[in-house]
C-alpha cells in the first residue's frame, strides 16, 4: 500500500534491505501451506532448514554467535512474519528471544559453544519452560523444583503451554531451588522427561504447543545456567526480549487485515455502489489505519529506545497497546468482510483467532496493565 | 576472468504508477523501488559462475545515489565489488550502453550479463547496442548458459523454439525469467555486502555526451477500458457488432 506517513525514513538501509527480504521471502515461502497447518493443526517443520539460511536464528546476538542485528531489525523481522501467521513469529520469538538470548546471557562459555552453532544453524530447536497447569500470570509461585543430590541435579514438577515442545531438542527448564529461581538446559530426551502436545487450540494452530512432565529427571551439575543466578529476573529479561518481538509482530498481522479489509471494501459492491465509499465504513478503515500508524511510530521509537532506563515497562506499554489495536483492527476487519469475514481463505479469521493468544502470552493485558500501573502511581497492584 | 552485470533500479512492478501533470515522466506515490526483476536473475546466473569457476563480479549500476539500495542487494547476493556512476539525468538507451561499454573496456571484462530488458522501460535495447559498441557477440533471451575455455554455449528463447548458440569470448549476455530462480540474499550477506567496495564515479568524468538526439516526448495512462453492458439476444449482438465498424465488415 501506498504510504501517507513514509516510516521507512526512519530505518537504515540495511533494515530497509532487511525487511524487504524477509518480506519477499515470507509472501513466496510462507503464505502458500499456511492456511492447510492452521486448519489441520501442525507447524510446517520443513521451513526450519529455510529460516536457518536465511539467517533467521541468533538476529540480534553479538557475534560470533549472532547477526547483531539492530533492534528495530528484529522488530520489522517479526512484523513480516506475522503478517503472515502468528505461529511463525512465535517460532522465531522462541528461538531466539527465550532460548538463544539466554543461553549467551547467562551461559558459560562452555554451553555457549555448544548450543548456540546448532541452534543457529537450525538442528537444535530449543523451547523455553515457565508456565505451569497453576501458574501462569504468577510464575514466582512455581512448584518445578531443582534439588542438589550427591552431585546432580534432580527435577520434578510440569510445565503447560510450552511453544514448540513437540518439536523441541532441548528445554530451558525454570525451577525453584533452595536458593531460588534457577534456568536448567534439559535435553527433552533424558529419561524422566515426558512431552504431549496441546491438541485442539482454536488459536495459532500452526504452531505446536506442549505439556511437559519432569519425573525425577537427572541432570549433570553443569546443566545449571549459571547467569540466572538472579533469579526469576533472568526468565523476565527474556520475555521482555520476546515481547519487543509481539509489538511489531502483532501489527504485522493487524496490518495484513486491514489491507485486505481495504481491498475488499473498494471490491464488494451493495446498493449498487462498492461498500468503500460508505462513510460508516470509511470511519472504520480511517479508524484503523490512525491506530495502525499511532501503533507503528510508537514501536520504532521503543526500538530506538532499548538501552534507556526502564525499557521493559515501556515494552509492557507498547505490548499491550499492539495487542489491544491488533486485536481491534481484527475484528473491524472480519466485519468489513461480512460473511467471507469468517472464512480460512480471507485469512482476518486466522489472524484474529491467533491474536487471542498474542493477548495472552508472554504477560496478559491485565498483567501489563498493572506493572504500567505500578510505574505511574508507585502501588503495585499484582 | 571477469563479469559485469548492470543492475537497475525500477518501480515495484505491482506499483501503481501515473504520469505527471505535464506527462514527462511516470510517477507513484511512495512506491517502493527494486531492483529490475530480470537483472537480479543476471546477478543470479553471474554468482553461480563465480561459484563454481572463481570469477570476479563486477556490478554496475547508472543514475542517483538511490540506486544504491538494489546495487547492494546484488552485492549481497554475491557479487564481489560495484560500480555507480552518478547522474540526476534521465539517460537514453544509447548514453547507458555507451558507459557500460566503456566501462567493459577499462576493466578488462570477459563476459556482460544484463537483463534482456527493465520492466519500467521494456525497451529491450541496451544489451544488443553494447554488443554493437564493443563489436563483440551477443545472445540475447538466453535461458540456459554452459561455459567453456574461451567460448559460451547460450541457448535462446526465440518466436519458433530454442535456439543454440556459440559464443567466443569476451561476449554479451542478456537473460530470460526461465534461466534461474535468484536466491533471497541471507541476512549475514546483507550485512556483509554493506563492506563491500562501491566505488561511484560521475558520469561528467567519462566524457560521454549526454544527448544522441533522442527525446521521450510523453507518456500517457492507458485508456480506462469501457464498462461491458449486458445484450438482450443474438439479434441484439449483431447489431452492436456493425455498429462498432471493426468486428464486422
Ligand atoms: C499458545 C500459547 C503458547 C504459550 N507458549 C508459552 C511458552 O512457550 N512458554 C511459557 O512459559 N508459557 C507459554 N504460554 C503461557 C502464557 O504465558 C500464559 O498463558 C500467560 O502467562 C497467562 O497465564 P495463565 O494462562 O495461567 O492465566 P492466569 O494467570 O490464570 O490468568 C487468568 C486471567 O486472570 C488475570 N489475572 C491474573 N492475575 C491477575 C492479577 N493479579 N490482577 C488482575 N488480573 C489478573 C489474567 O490477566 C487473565 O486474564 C503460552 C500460552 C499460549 C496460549
Amino acid at each position: 500500500m501506498d504510504l501517507l506517513i513514509n516510516l521507512e525514513e526512519c530505518y537504515s538501509n540495511e533494515d530497509r534491505m532487511i525487511q524487504a527480504t524477509v518480506a519477499d521471502f515470507a509472501n513466496k515461502e510462507l503464505s502458500t501451506g499456511i492456511s492447510d497447518a492452521f486448519e489441520k493443526g501442525y507447524f510446517p517443520t520443513k521451513i526450519i532448514p529455510e529460516f536457518a539460511n536465511l539467517g533467521l536464528f541468533g538476529i540480534s546476538l553479538p557475534k560470533p554467535y549472532g547477526l547483531e542485528l539492530s533492534k528495530l531489525a528484529y522488530g520489522l523481522i517479526c512484523y513480516e512474519l506475522e503478517k503472515i501467521d502468528s505461529a511463525y513469529r512465535s517460532f522465531i520469538s522462541v528461538q531466539n528471544s527465550l532460548v538463544m538470548y539466554p543461553i549467551h546471557e547467562f551461559g558459560n562459555e562452555k554451553q555457549r559453544s555448544i548450543y548456540l552453532p546448532k541452534t543457529s544453524s537450525g538442528e537444535w530447536i530449543g523451547c523455553f519452560a515457565l508456565t505451569e497447569p497453576d501458574h501462569g500470570s504468577d510464575p514466582d509461585n512455581m512448584e518445578t523444583v531443582a534439588e542438589k543430590i550427591s552431585g546432580k541435579w534432580v527435577i520434578n514438577g510440569s510445565k503447560a503451554w510450552i511453544t514448540n515442545a513437540p518439536i523441541a531438542d532441548f528445554i530451558i527448564c525454570w525451577a525453584k531451588t533452595s536458593i531460588g529461581i534457577r534456568g536448567f538446559l534439559v535435553n527433552s530426551a533424558t529419561r524422566g522427561v515426558i512431552i504431549n502436545e496441546m491438541k485442539h487450540k482454536m488459536s495459532l494452530r500452526a504452531s505446536v504447543t506442549g505439556e511437559i512432565v519432569f519425573e525425577n529427571v537427572e541432570l549433570a551439575e553443569d546443566c545449571i545456567l549459571p547467569g540466572t543466578e538472579v533469579g526469576l529476573v533472568a526468565a523476565l529479561k527474556c520475555l521482555t526480549q520476546a515481547r519487543f518481538g509481539i509489538c511489531f509482530g502483532a501489527i504485522g498481522a493487524a496490518m495484513d487485515c486491514f489491507e485486505t479489509a481495504l481491498d475488499y471494501s473498494k471490491n464488494r459492491r451493495q446498493f449498487d455502489k462498492p461498500i468503500s465509499s460508505c462513510q460508516l465504513i470509511q470511519a472504520d478503515l480511517v479508524e484503523m489505519y490512525q491506530e495502525l500508524t499511532k501503533s507503528q511510530l510508537m514501536n520504532i521509537q521503543l526500538a530506538k529506545n532499548s538501552n534507556t532506563k526502564n525499557w521493559h515497562i515501556q515494552v509492557s506499554l507498547a505490548k499491550r497497546n499492539a495487542c489491544r489495536v491488533a486485536l481491534n483492527v481484527a475484528r473491524s476487519s472480519r466485519n468489513i468482510l461480512g460473511a467471507n469475514g469468517i472464512m480460512l481463505e480471507y485469512k482476518i479469521i486466522r489472524h484474529l483467532l491467533n491474536l487471542e493468544t498474542v493477548f495472552t502470552y508472554e504477560g496478559t493485558d491485565n498483567i501489563h496493565t498493572l506493572i504500567v500501573g505500578k510505574y505511574l502511581t508507585g502501588d503495585n497492584a499484582i | 576472468m571477469k563479469i559485469l552485470v548492470c543492475v537497475k533500479q525500477v518501480i515495484n512492478p505491482y506499483a501503481k504508477v501515473f504520469p505527471d501533470e505535464e506527462n514527462k515522466i511516470v510517477r507513484s506515490n511512495n512506491a517502493r523501488y527494486s531492483i529490475n526483476p530480470f537483472d537480479e536473475i543476471a546477478v543470479e546466473e553471474a554468482v553461480r559462475l563465480k561459484e563454481k569457476y572463481g570469477f570476479e563480479v563486477i556490478i554496475v549500476g547508472i543514475g542517483s545515489l538511490d540506486i544504491q539500495e538494489s546495487m547492494r542487494r546484488a552485492l549481497a547476493i554475491g557479487a564481489d565489488r560495484g560500480i555507480l556512476v552518478n547522474t540526476d539525468v534521465e539517460l537514453c538507451t544509447l548514453v547507458v550502453s555507451k558507459i557500460i561499454a566503456k566501462l567493459a573496456q577499462e576493466e578488462n571484462i570477459n563476459l556482460i550479463v544484463m537483463g534482456k530488458q527493465s520492466t519500467d522501460g521494456d525497451h529491450s535495447h541496451t544489451g544488443q547496442m553494447v554488443a554493437g559498441l564493443l563489436d563483440w557477440p551477443q545472445g540475447t533471451f538466453v535461458s540456459e548458459l554452459t561455459i567453456g575455455d574461451d567460448y559460451l554455449k547460450v541457448v535462446r528463447e526465440v518466436d519458433n523454439g530454442l535456439e543454440t548458440l556459440q559464443l567466443v569470448m569476451p561476449a554479451v549476455i542478456t537473460v530470460d525469467l526461465r534461466l534461474n530462480e535468484p536466491r533471497y540474499p541471507s541476512l549475514p550477506n546483507i550485512i556483509k555486502a554493506k563492506n563491500k567496495p562501491l566505488n561511484k564515479i560521475n558520469f561528467s568524468d567519462l566524457n560521454i555526451p549526454e544527448h544522441t538526439g533522442y527525446e521521450e516526448i510523453r507518456y500517457d495512462s492507458p485508456l480506462k477500458r469501457e464498462q461491458g453492458i449486458i445484450l438482450s439476444g443474438s439479434e441484439e449482438l449483431v447489431d452492436k457488432l456493425n455498429l462498432s465498424s471493426m468486428v464486422v465488415k
